[in-house]
């Protein structure tokens, strides 16, 4: 009776089942998709954290009436409107690859997670069209009108990514739906995005890393000026905000990123294992530093005894499940996981110091630092975030392979059967290179329009 | 009408608004190439980039409303639409990127001629977008899309009578569109010359726009046959005959200079020609796929319409309010009348830094504890609120801002 009731729902069903296809370019496929996200991520860090932390200045032009705020923000305005129509753009293709690469997972799960991405498009379109009235309201509006305007673009720019990261985390801790006959039924999308225990910590490590990312690089890029003599207390306020967010955010990432990992650990046995290269399952397992994997052990790494135990079960006994437990085919390529793995943790440990010394500066000294070392460092902290954030996103996106949903779906069932997959990738890299040629050829342009302060500013710095 | 209808009619009209808002945008870009060259075609370049400015982004997040709604209420006919037809769609997203760009690249320009090098990449962007967008529709609307994974010819699927009708009528209606648009702003930032300039190119392309969809019968009379019985006898017939009055009537008010209601007109001519094709085919969403079959389970649709209507109920207000600011000129360009906001006031009134600084610290102690040490779920939701009250109070016991003021000492140290 059951049966035959699971029967007739699938042969209604299974008209739009599609089959899955070969496709000798899986591979490019990938990485095409790789590279669309590894644009546009970084856009999006500057999508949801920049518009708060220009909302701040604004506020404290209107709370003093310092003209260097609202010159401060006005500027910013004007990176912020650029780098979100590109944001605008590589997000745009993002939805397009979803049905041009994946159709059979769009057309297989669309009923499941498609949600999400409808959502998301609403906090696209209130962020879209709050950043074209705050953008022209400038002097058109009054003060409280225009800082009231950039109000919903903060708040969408945290929904925002509240709906791409609870696709994201049914992807990798897929539930409320059952498969029959290849097809989605019993679909519950409101519990399979957001009755999901994965989303969480995804959601909070990527929204500090939104604010981790756009901190240093806009710091970065006074500090950049402060080395080359540019430091009057417009430079410094500009540097000092971006950064006091950083450095406060950088830390608390380390505490988040370990919450992250044990989270993996139980729900992703097999990607932590990739991530530490754990051949057998092992209790007590010790956690290697730097090293290559090889023949199913790490060589020249530098083994912690029983850390990792520790610090995915808190124990260090506990029995970790290693890379044997699931056939070879179900299985990660190791060396990537592992390496983007440490590359995000090494970075993000080394910005968590950088904020720590800014904040022990701050507190000791009252003072901003002084050391032309710790500017260089601020200098090359920006572009070391995006590092860590694209790495972060290629440990769990590659090491949720061979799968598109978690142990569901095999990402190469998912793939396009159309040709022409090499030609695309091809014309994609071409264009976004010129989009980043583009978009530094913009900011470098902002950066030299000169200064309008204010004639007389409270504090004005020691000409030169 | 099924509930299983209700998210294709949501889509359809996402299309609608897609195609007047975001088609204007294309249009405003065509009309930059053929602006000419000399003195007035930076005008008619500037107008053109300055009407589309405030409004371009919010335009263009329709079609991601469309992709989305489709893909979530109707996955398996997205999927076959999606992967036969992936040449027009990726030309269409590249197409994007350079219109999109080149709006970003516009911010940076300071020279005539990298304004006219943007301007001209802008425009071809404009051209190639709107024709494989039509294309895409033309393979749809003439049963060229299969159900399976690319399971349609990946060229003659789009490269056919039907999509080339489909996707030049898609240039023509966007370049039409615009025109009208543009000379309506010329009127409200009283540019009389601007006015007449997009007034004869607005009369041109109806003209041309309208001829092309009349004349494409004849196309779809032996391409798409049953696609046209359904549009001129059939179901169609009501929204063809719409169209073509709301044409007649805009071509009428463009010639009497009442733009704005042209707008309107012009709009209602282009979305009747959608609902003449969604009524044309309907109940086929695909060969040998209804919109019944290609529909997502009862939950599913429940759901995103829902979310669609609560997002309609956030969305359209701040439309309204966008289009009211942009419309009545609250945005353009005018010399700066700024009330000084101004209070003078210091930034931390109350607060002693101190107390601020030692919150902060417990804060983070306490992150530790509820999220590293302790293991439940709700201990990590307040180890988290913890970590997000330690980075707020951080952030004030920091005070950038005064630690940027009171550094004027430094100044002098970096010179050494």
């Amino acid at each position: 009776m059951r049966c035959e009731a699971a029967f007739a729902m699938t042969a209604i069903a299974s008209i739009v089942a599609l089959a899955p296809v070969h496709q000798d370019y899986l591979l490019e496929a990938r990485q095409m998709q790789a590279l669309s996200f590894a644009v546009h991520i970084p856009l999006v860090c500057f999508g949801v954290a920049f518009p708060a932390m220009l909302m701040f200045v604004e506020w404290l032009y209107l709370r003093t009436g310092d003209e260097l705020y609202r010159t401060l923000a006005k500027r910013w305005t004007k990176v912020m409107v650029a780098l979100f129509a590109v944001g605008v753009i590589t997000g745009t293709i993002l939805s397009f690859e979803m049905g041009l690469l994946w159709p059979n997972f769009t057309a297989t799960f669309g009923s499941v997670f498609g949600l999400g991405f409808a959502v998301e498009g609403f906090s696209f379109f209130v962020e879209a069209i709050f950043i074209g009235i705050y953008v022209y309201g400038w002097d058109r509006l009054s003060p409280r009108a225009h800082f009231a305007s950039g109000i919903p673009i903060v708040i969408s720019g945290f929904t925002g990514s509240l709906m791409v990261i609870s696709v994201n985390a049914w992807m990798n801790h897929p539930s409320g739906f059952r498969l029959s006959g290849g097809q989605a039924v019993d679909v519950h999308p409101l519990a399979a995005l957001f009755g999901n225990s994965y989303l969480w910590h995804e959601l909070v490590h990527m929204y500090l890393a939104a604010y981790i990312v756009t901190g240093f690089l806009v710091a970065g890029a006074y500090a950049f000026g402060r080395l080359r003599e540019r430091w009057g207390r417009y430079e410094r306020t500009a540097l000092a905000i971006p950064l006091t967010v950083a450095a406060l955010a950088a830390p608390v990432q380390v505490l988040v990123g370990d919450w992250n990992g044990r989270e993996v650990a139980r729900a992703q046995p097999t990607k932590l294992a990739a991530i530490e290269g754990l051949p057998g399952t092992t209790s007590g397992a010790s956690l290697h530093l730097l090293g290559w994997y090889t023949d199913g052990e790490i060589k020249y790494g530098i083994a912690i005894p029983k850390l990792l135990s520790l610090l995915a079960f808190h124990d260090p006994n506990a029995t970790v499940q290693g890379l044997e437990a699931v056939p070879a085919d179900e299985r990660p390529p190791v060396n990537i996981v592992r390496v983007a793995f440490q590359t995000m943790v090494g970075i993000g440990t080394l910005l968590a110091l950088i904020g720590v010394a800014y904040l022990a500066v701050r507190v000791r000294r009252k003072r901003l630092p002084k050391s032309r070392w710790f500017y260089r460092a601020l200098v090359i902290a920006g572009p070391l975030s995006v590092v860590a954030l694209i790495s972060g996103w290629v440990t769990t996106e590659v090491g949720r392979q061979p799968w598109v949903v978690y142990e569901v779906m095999r990402t190469s069932d998912a793939v396009t059967g159309a040709g022409g997959i090499p030609v695309g990738y091809a014309t994609l890299a071409l264009v976004y290179l010129g989009v980043g040629i583009a978009v530094a050829w913009v900011l470098r342009r902002l950066a030299r329009v000169p200064l309008e302060l204010p004639a007389s500013p409270p504090h004005s710095p020691v000409g030169d | 009408m099924h509930l299983y209808d209700v998210p294709l009619l949501f889509a359809l009209i996402g299309l609608v608004l897609y195609t007047v808002l975001a088609g204007a945008d294309f249009g405003a870009g065509l009309w930059q190439l053929f602006a000419g060259r000399g003195p007035k075609s930076v005008r008619v370049r500037d107008h053109a980039h300055d009407s589309m400015a405030a409004v371009w982004e919010a335009n263009h997040v329709w079609l991601i409303f469309v992709l989305t709604v489709v893909w979530t209420a109707y996955p398996g006919a997205f999927g076959s639409i999606a992967s036969t037809l992936s040449i027009p769609l990726f030309i269409a997203a590249v197409g994007i990127i350079f219109r999109g760009g080149a709006y970003a690249l516009r911010a940076g320009t300071s020279t005539p001629r990298e304004l006219r090098a943007i301007d001209t990449v802008t425009a071809v962007a404009s051209i190639i977008t709107p024709f494989a967008l039509g294309a895409a529709v033309g393979g749809i609307a003439s049963g060229r899309v299969p159900v399976g994974n690319a399971a349609g010819h990946l060229a003659s699927s789009w490269l056919n009578p039907t999509s080339i009708l489909i996707g030049v009528l898609a240039v023509a209606t966007a370049a039409y569109l615009a025109a009208v648009y543009l000379a309506a702003d010329a009127v409200r930032l009283g540019k009389p010359d601007l006015e007449r300039h997009f007034r004869a190119r607005a009369l041109g392309a109806g003209i041309v726009a309208g001829a092309i969809a009349l004349g494409g019968l004849a196309v779809l009379h032996s391409d798409a046959h049953s696609l046209y019985h359904d549009l001129v006898e059939g179901a169609g017939r009501p929204a063809l005959v719409v169209s073509i009055l709301a044409g007649l009537t805009t071509l009428a008010l463009v010639w009497r200079h009442g733009y704005e209601p042209a707008r309107y007109s012009a709009a209602a001519a282009v979305a009747a020609i959608i609902a003449g094709w969604a009524l044309a085919q309907k109940p086929i969403f695909l060969p040998g796929l209804t919109i019944e079959q290609a529909a997502a389970p009862d939950d599913t649709l429940i759901t995103i319409v829902i979310a669609v209507i609560c997002g309609a109920a956030i969305l359209f207000p701040s439309l309204a309010l966008l289009f009211r600011l942009v419309l009545g000129g609250r945005l353009d360009y005018a010399p700066a009348a700024v009330s000084s906001a101004g209070q003078g006031r210091s930034v931390l009134s109350a607060s002693a830094p101190g107390v601020l600084a030692r919150s902060a610290g417990a804060c983070f102690v306490a992150g530790i504890g509820f999220l590293t040490a302790a293991e439940a779920g709700w201990t990590h939701a307040l180890g988290i609120v913890s970590l997000f009250g330690f980075i707020i109070l951080g952030f004030l016991a920091v005070a950038p801002s005064e630690l940027a003021r009171g550094d004027s000492e430094d100044q002098r140290v970096t010179k050494l």
